[in-house]
């Protein structure tokens, strides 16, 4: 008997070693805003913006957001507006617009009761909809979050448009303040079950600064680390939409 | 994880072996041993637990992969509250059995008032440590996440709601769950000297009433406890149970062959599972169908993936661990024993300690190097501090031998804490 409790313990901590080795050759140089690959890519394609792209050469986003998808800083900084000037660079004679609808200290639930009024004359293929921390900062109960995550994500796709889920930052000093665990858990479960691409913000973030790209701790007031972390970020949500899109830009270039 | 132990001995051969090994024991295990049969099994899994809870209250670190919840459903809490039930149980049942009811209801009580207060008192040191951060720390990156700071702005709301109970920050709900589940014990304990099959049957269907109704306590500013008490009190009362009897009439359920098989088999799949939120590629081995009626796995109701988890892992470890296994006097495994004896002290320090280290961590920088030595600092003192109260306990025992020692010990073995 204690031969096979000791083999399967064995075949445990094979399997574990096996997997912590392919996460360490994962690992990007130092110094670098990368981010691997199994943090890019989704298993859900964003099949409006692939056809609106390819066909129409067009792709209007919305980006509904709360304070942390903006700097506070002149435009053109924030993770929104990089990923906007990221994407246009990437997909040469496609016209990319992307709006931002900042929803400063509201909860989810709050922004799904705006979002008839939030979307009002636009016509997006993609709404990106940043969310959590201010549900996480009060302390909403994760079952109501995920019903108002859930109802949104709905409605969204009600409207034909794909959804592109963001959750919530990384910040190492929060984490004694602030318990993410349920909200970052509830998103993703939300994103598997109404199958749409999530952003790991928070992962991400966390790797930037366990690799040494940022350092998240920092106490300065400056805006340096911000406007840095929000371009990579911008970057990255860029990558992060192409390939859910399977769009190959190589292929879109010669049109122009 | 834990033990579910033999009864305080009664047969002759085992009494004898025991009393033995508490010849071998250093003093204050002598005492309690001699008092009513000292499980020390127990106390090294309830120090490991507290270890853990500590590890866990960090930011993920290297010792971040040694604690259990990355192996499994269920983690440390469980451990943690299934031996205080276990002690209380016994310690109590004890003082309920010579002292009577009130008198014994009474002891538990100032044990609830004490952990109250180290409640009230964790909550000033993370007032302290909050408060200096917001005014230390303006990174405009997380301005909304200061947001958080909000409710020093409004200190007469937010501290009545914190001596409620009600408004509990971060790593501080598992001394609120003790406190309602202690309130309780005076009868839980006097129905399972009665009925405790009927209690522990209570308890099952006051679990299922709250999944069913989802029934929790009310939380500020929004939502519900954390640990929701209506469905933890299974573990708590499963402890108490197993304390008064119930291991003993499983022993032989325990030992059965087909118990291991099923115990191992799901540990194994519950280890596999988990392994896909580490490795997402692996996630496409899980059926969709599970998937879809496994999760959430609900840590705040305590699923009962998690129990059974727990469930299994205790029955092994029972299986595989006797309870007069050597290593249990070993020197090695003493810091943790001592740790488990002293259960509520060190469960405060560690919480302390996990504020401290957070502080430094973000004082200094967070490199993988002092993030290990802070972990291994905290286990270190938190051991030192156990030793201390150990040593202390000993000496105050031999001042005033007669009239305080039973109560004392009845402290010391339990209090439950």
């Amino acid at each position: 008997m204690r031969a096979i409790v000791g083999l399967v313990a064995l075949v445990m901590l094979g399997t574990l070693s096996g997997a912590m080795i392919r996460a360490a050759a994962e690992e990007p140089a130092p110094g670098t805003c990368q981010v691997p690959d199994s943090l890019l890519t989704s298993e859900f394609p964003l099949k409006k913006v692939a056809q609106a792209v390819k066909t129409e050469r067009r792709l209007d986003v919305v980006v509904i957001g709360s304070r942390s998808a903006t700097v506070m800083l002149p435009d053109g900084t924030s993770f929104p507006a990089r990923m906007e000037a990221a994407l246009r660079s990437k997909l040469p004679g496609v016209a990319v617009t992307v709006s931002l609808q900042l929803q400063i200290k509201k909860t989810a639930e709050e922004v799904v009761q705006d979002l008839d009024h939030l979307l009002e004359g636009k016509t997006p293929q993609l709404v990106i909809w940043q969310t959590g921390t201010v549900d996480a900062l009060r302390a909403v109960d994760p079952d109501d979050f995920q019903v108002s995550v859930d109802e949104g994500v709905a409605a969204l796709q009600k409207r034909g448009v794909d959804v592109v889920l963001i959750n919530l930052q990384y910040g190492p000093r929060m984490e004694t303040m602030i318990s993410t665990g349920p909200y970052l858990d509830v998103m993703r479960m939300v994103a598997q079950h109404r199958e749409i691409p999530l952003f790991d913000r928070f992962a991400i973030m966390h790797r930037w600064n366990d690799d040494g790209s940022f350092d998240l701790f920092s106490p300065s007031r400056g805006v340096e680390l911000a406007r840095r972390v929000h371009d990579c970020l911008g970057r990255a949500l860029s990558r992060f939409i192409i390939e859910a899109a399977q769009i190959k830009p190589d292929e879109l270039g010669t049109q122009r | 994880m834990t033990a579910v132990p033999k009864p305080p001995p009664t047969g002759s051969s085992e009494a004898a072996a025991r009393d033995d090994v508490v010849r071998r024991l250093p003093q204050p295990q002598r005492t309690d041993l001699a008092a009513g049969g000292r499980e020390l099994r127990l106390d090294l899994f309830r120090g490991l637990a507290l270890w853990l809870i500590f590890i866990d209250h960090l930011p993920p670190n290297l010792f971040t992969w040694a604690t259990i919840r990355n192996y499994g459903f269920s983690d440390a809490t469980e451990i943690f509250i299934f031996i205080s039930g276990y002690t209380a149980a016994f310690v109590y049942g004890r003082a309920m059995s010579s002292g009577g009811f009130v008198v014994a209801s009474a002891r538990i009580l100032k044990r609830v008032w004490q952990i109250y207060v180290a409640h009230v008192f964790l909550f000033t040191i993370f007032l302290a440590e909050i408060s200096y951060v917001a005014n230390r720390f303006e990174n405009p990156l997380y301005a909304e996440e200061m947001g958080i700071l909000d409710f020093l702005k409004q200190p007469d709301v937010t501290i009545v709601q914190a001596l409620l109970l009600k408004f509990r920050p971060v790593n501080m709900d598992v001394l609120p769950l003790y406190i309602v589940l202690m309130l309780f014990l005076p009868l839980i304990i006097w129905l399972m000297q009665r009925k405790p099959d009927l209690t522990l049957g209570l308890s099952v269907l006051l679990y299922v009433i709250t999944w069913e109704f989802e029934i929790n306590l009310p939380a500020y500013p929004n939502g519900v406890w954390y640990f929701n008490p209506f469905a933890w009190q299974l573990l708590f009362v499963f402890g108490a149970w197993c304390a008064l009897g119930g291991a003993k009439r499983m022993a032989a359920l325990l030992s059965s062959r087909i118990l291991l098989v099923i115990c191992i088999a799901y540990l194994v799949a519950a280890f596999f599972v988990t392994l896909t939120w580490h490795v997402p590629q692996l996630g496409h081995f899980v059926p969709r169908l599970i998937e879809q009626w496994m999760y959430p796995i609900n840590k705040t109701d305590l699923d009962v993936l998690r129990f059974a988890h727990f469930l299994a892992i205790a029955a092994l470890a029972v299986r595989f661990l006797p309870s007069d296994w050597p290593g249990l006097r070993s020197p090695w495994l003493r810091p943790m024993i001592l740790c488990g004896q002293h259960s509520l002290e060190i469960f405060c320090l560690g919480v302390f300690l996990a504020f401290a280290g957070h502080f430094v961590l973000a004082e200094y920088g967070g490199g993988a190097g002092i993030h290990f030595v802070i972990s291994l600092a905290g286990i270190v003192i938190m051991s030192a501090a156990a030793a201390v109260f150990s040593w202390y306990k000993r000496v105050a025992a031999k001042g005033g031998k007669d009239t305080k020692s039973a109560d004392a010990d009845a402290d010391l073995a339990g209090g439950g804490s």
